[in-house]
């Protein structure tokens, strides 16, 4: 029982981190057809300013914030500069995406070298929390409160604010979105870099747990595509429930069957791929 | 007309979502009969269209080939038995030649076209049939040309002459004169009427000029049903259709 | 034959003959280690490039099917003694051909966007259980102790005569290449590329096309995969990492997609300039992945593209100032009219 309610409280917390990139990948398919794969490179590269503000005397949220503002001009630069023209272009765009992420990859490795770094949690909840037989890091509850919360406060953007109606209207259909006069270009540089905010202030947020080390984009890029297929492409919810799934499925995956514990994540996705291609919330294109 | 029809849609109803596109059309085109689609904007020509070539599927209803019921099957697999269609707005291989163009046409029924090892300029026969087809419409000259090159006149006769060249059972043109001047649109209508004397034709025009000259009915659609159909001449007199049409301009 | 296609030929059968002599010409081995991988790796990118260039999909599972075959040597000359190149060969790119099956029924599932995400995902899954199946892999320590075996009677195990047999599979493996992108089949795959909705109606079934060159493009990169594993004796999850997948993939962008040369030519790019770099400075990734987006941006024909202009720009040249006298029924200019 122990052994379940540990795992299960382990793949939450690293659920909900894996939101932190789900979620603004999501957005960003959602609206401009454009795979982020520089999103994880985003995520490290938060991780690691986030890890110079701490060493510098920066409190751990404020830190996070900061790192996700970072991050933020970062990829806003990127898009204005590089990928604004080729959004028609998803081929493209994408194949672009992938050669930023190789280069923030490599600059990652020559700024922060190639030591792993382990971060602490803020001093609030670097204790453990203790309910009844099992033991908790308290950061990891934190964790998942807060991603529920951002899953949250992104679904009221989505259905409550103009930014998010034009979204939506965007989503589904970006040439009558236009023609009806409606900015959606300014839509497009918002969500991108809402993308990168969250995937900055994720980085600093999920380190705790994952650590930064070069290649850490490496290795959370693929589970991030396998929230993206389980989940459905552009959505939302689907992004959370994946993340859930995802990280359940590789915790206990470890905790279960070791050897294979990579190929457990991605038997539930092969399954997703042939019998429901489009995710278990996305929708039929 | 006792024999059966050529192409026959049955009760056909389709829906996206809460929107009704086609609502319970039915319609029966006998063999060799040339028949005119027509309506207004949104009445669902291009949706009967693609229900009819396979890429819609139908919410209710079934469309009937020969007797034979295609409602299943996908666009590839009726082209086999014998349907052709053009689209809307040309579309050719724009990075392909002419030529090539053509005899992808020629070659799609055929076994040659699972052939991985032989090169295609060995298939002599296969490339004079494409450039003796495009010697009919003049563009011989042109075969070695890459598409895109071609005006758009040229481009909407070969996407015309590929689905001719299969020689099919059935045609389907959508919209064949869309776009085209003049000159071109005579073009095509001389290369309609010359080259497909035995193929039954459904043709979606917006020219009316063009339609009453080519066809031999008419069906009208407004709002997913069909309101009328009959003769070019009772068409055109006929009380409601003059409403639509009328209607839609004031 | 046509005197251009005599003057290919002929430069193809000069540029084979010059690069077989390359051992003879007392250049350092590691330099004819270096081309040895190019060859390799060049038939890996063509193979992609039957799926990109010609095909129109986009692929990040090739270092599945290239690791596979790998792995599928080394663990049948380790743990089963079957060293013979033949039987080897025959049953890695028999297990290649089942994956590769099986991947392209999950990826065709998706179109576009969604079906190059399914690959990665499937990339990934091979990835992992090469990484962690230690009893069958031996997981992050990989796989060695097997060594090259006598094929038609030759000693492979020296350099120079690895690398002559190399590059003979290369010549062997773009000839067949070449046939099936000049073949009706090859056309076609090209009419899926461009317009897959126009030749459904035509009547062609667009996904068994797309699903055919899927698994011969799977199995070419096997072919790669098994001369990888000799050439190195020693195999491990890195080669069937998406680093892998991503590496050849930008081999056939810096070439010229669609051209099947040109992913040759951005082999040796990538293998030299990471090799070469590497020596010089630490960020040579990032001076690759530099290369490639510039690529991207400027150079959407690649190096075959630049070529192409390059020799466009030294024939008008050449040419001067004087109108060349055209025949009425040429291609304008900037057509290329080769049924």
């Amino acid at each position: 029982m122990t052994f379940y309610a540990q795992n299960a409280l382990n793949g939450l917390a690293y659920g909900s981190l894996l939101f932190m990139i789900a979620a603004g990948f999501t957005l960003i398919f959602g609206l401009m057809r454009i795979v982020n794969i520089a999103q994880t490179a985003f995520f490290l590269i938060g991780a690691y300013i986030g890890l110079m503000l701490l060493h510098a005397g920066v409190p751990f949220w404020i830190a996070a914030a900061l790192a996700g503002a970072a991050v933020m001009a970062a990829g806003l630069l990127i898009y204005r500069v590089f990928l604004h023209r080729y959004h028609a272009d998803e081929l493209t765009a994408l194949l672009l995406t992938l050669g930023f992420a190789l280069m923030l990859d490599d600059l990652a490795l020559a700024a922060w070298g190639g030591d792993p770094q382990s971060v602490p949690p803020p001093p609030a909840f670097a204790s453990s929390v203790q309910l009844g037989p099992l033991v908790f890091p308290a950061y990891w509850l934190t964790l998942i409160v807060l991603s529920a919360l951002v899953a949250a406060g992104l679904r009221l953007l989505e259905r409550r604010t103009m930014l998010g109606a034009v979204i939506r209207a965007g989503v589904d259909d970006e040439e009558m979105t236009r023609g009806l006069g409606i900015n959606i270009d300014r839509a497009f540089y918002v969500v991108f870099a809402l993308g990168a905010f969250l995937a900055g202030a994720g980085g600093v947020l999920g380190s705790p747990i994952t650590g930064a080390y070069p290649g850490l984009d490496g290795d959370l890029l693929p589970l991030a595509f396998a929230v993206i297929i389980i989940g459905g492409i552009g959505s939302l919810e689907g992004a959370y429930v994946g993340s859930l799934i995802i990280g359940l499925v590789s915790t206990f995956g470890k905790a279960l069957f070791p050897e294979l514990s990579y190929f457990t994540i991605f038997v539930p996705v092969a399954a997703i791929m042939a019998l429901r291609p489009q995710g278990l919330l996305g929708r039929k294109r | 007309m006792t024999s059966v029809p050529r192409l026959a849609v049955r009760d056909l109803t389709v829906r996206f979502g809460s929107l009704v596109a086609l609502d319970h059309v039915s319609l029966a085109v006998a063999r060799g009969e040339r028949r005119g689609i027509i309506g207004p904007n949104g009445a669902g020509k291009s949706t009967l269209f693609n229900a009819i070539a396979g890429e819609v599927a139908p919410s209710a209803g079934g469309v009937v080939l020969d007797g034979r019921d295609i409602t299943r099957l996908p666009p590839h697999r009726r082209a086999s038995l014998g349907m052709a269609r053009t689209f809307q707005t040309t579309m050719l291989c724009p990075r392909l030649t002419v030529l090539e163009n053509v005899i992808l046409s020629l070659a799609a029924l055929r076994p040659v076209r699972r052939q991985f090892l032989v090169p295609l300029g060995r298939y002599r026969g296969l490339r004079d049939e494409a450039q003796s087809l495009l010697g009919e419409v003049g563009l011989d000259g042109k075969a070695a040309w890459p598409v895109r090159m071609l005006g758009h006149g040229e481009q909407r006769q070969v996407e015309i002459l590929l689905a001719l060249a299969q020689r099919p059972a059935v045609l389907l043109l959508d919209e064949p004169t869309a776009g085209l001047a003049v000159e071109d649109a005579a073009r095509v209508t001389a290369m309609l009427r010359e080259r497909s004397r035995d193929a039954t034709i459904v043709l979606i025009e917006h020219d009316m000029e063009f339609v009453f000259d080519v066809v031999e009915r008419i069906t009208v659609l407004h709002y997913g049903r069909i309101v009328a159909e009959g003769t070019p001449e009772e068409i055109r007199a006929h009380e409601t259709v003059r409403e639509i049409y009328l209607g839609a301009t004031l | 034959m046509t005197g251009r296609r005599a003057l290919l030929v002929a430069s193809a059968a000069a540029a084979a003959a010059l690069a077989a002599a390359v051992p003879s010409l007392g250049l350092p081995q590691y330099y004819i280690s270096l081309l040895t991988q190019t060859w390799i790796f060049g038939i890996a990118a063509m193979s992609l490039d039957l799926l990109v260039g010609f095909t129109g999909l986009v692929s990040f599972a090739q270092a599945a099917f290239f690791g596979t075959s790998a792995y599928m040597i080394a663990v049948l000359a380790t743990q089963y003694h079957l060293v013979a190149f033949w039987p080897a060969l025959g049953i890695a790119l028999g297990t290649t051909a089942a994956l590769a099956a099986l991947f392209g029924l999950l990826a065709l599932r998706g179109e576009g966007v969604t079906f190059i995400i399914i690959t990665l995902a499937l990339n990934e899954i091979v990835w992992g259980l090469a990484y962690q199946w230690v009893s069958v892999s031996g997981g992050d320590n990989g796989i060695a102790g097997f060594i090259r075996p006598p094929v038609f009677g030759l000693d492979l195990s020296g350099t120079a005569a690895f690398y002559r047999f190399t590059l003979a599979a290369l010549l062997v493996c773009l000839a067949l290449l070449a046939a099936i992108v000049r073949s009706p089949f090859g056309l076609v795959l090209r009419g899926v590329r461009d317009r897959p909705r126009r030749m459904a109606a035509l009547g062609y079934a667009v996904q068994a096309f797309r699903y055919a060159a899927f698994v011969i493009a799977a199995v070419f990169t096997g072919v790669a995969g098994v001369l990888f594993a000799y050439y190195n004796e020693f195999v491990g999850p890195v080669n069937l990492s998406l680093d892998t997948a991503v590496q050849v993939l930008i081999m056939v962008i810096l070439g010229g997609v669609g051209t099947l040369l040109g992913p040759l030519a951005g082999a040796a790019v990538v293998v030299f300039v990471s090799n070469a770099l590497s020596n010089l400075t630490q960020r040579w990734e990032l001076i690759l992945g530099a290369i490639y987006v510039a690529i991207l941006l400027f150079a959407r024909d690649g190096l075959v593209g630049i070529g192409h202009r390059v020799m466009r720009v030294l024939g008008a040249a050449a040419r001067g100032a004087g109108p060349a006298a055209r025949p009425v029924m040429s291609p304008p200019p900037g057509g290329r009219g080769e049924p």
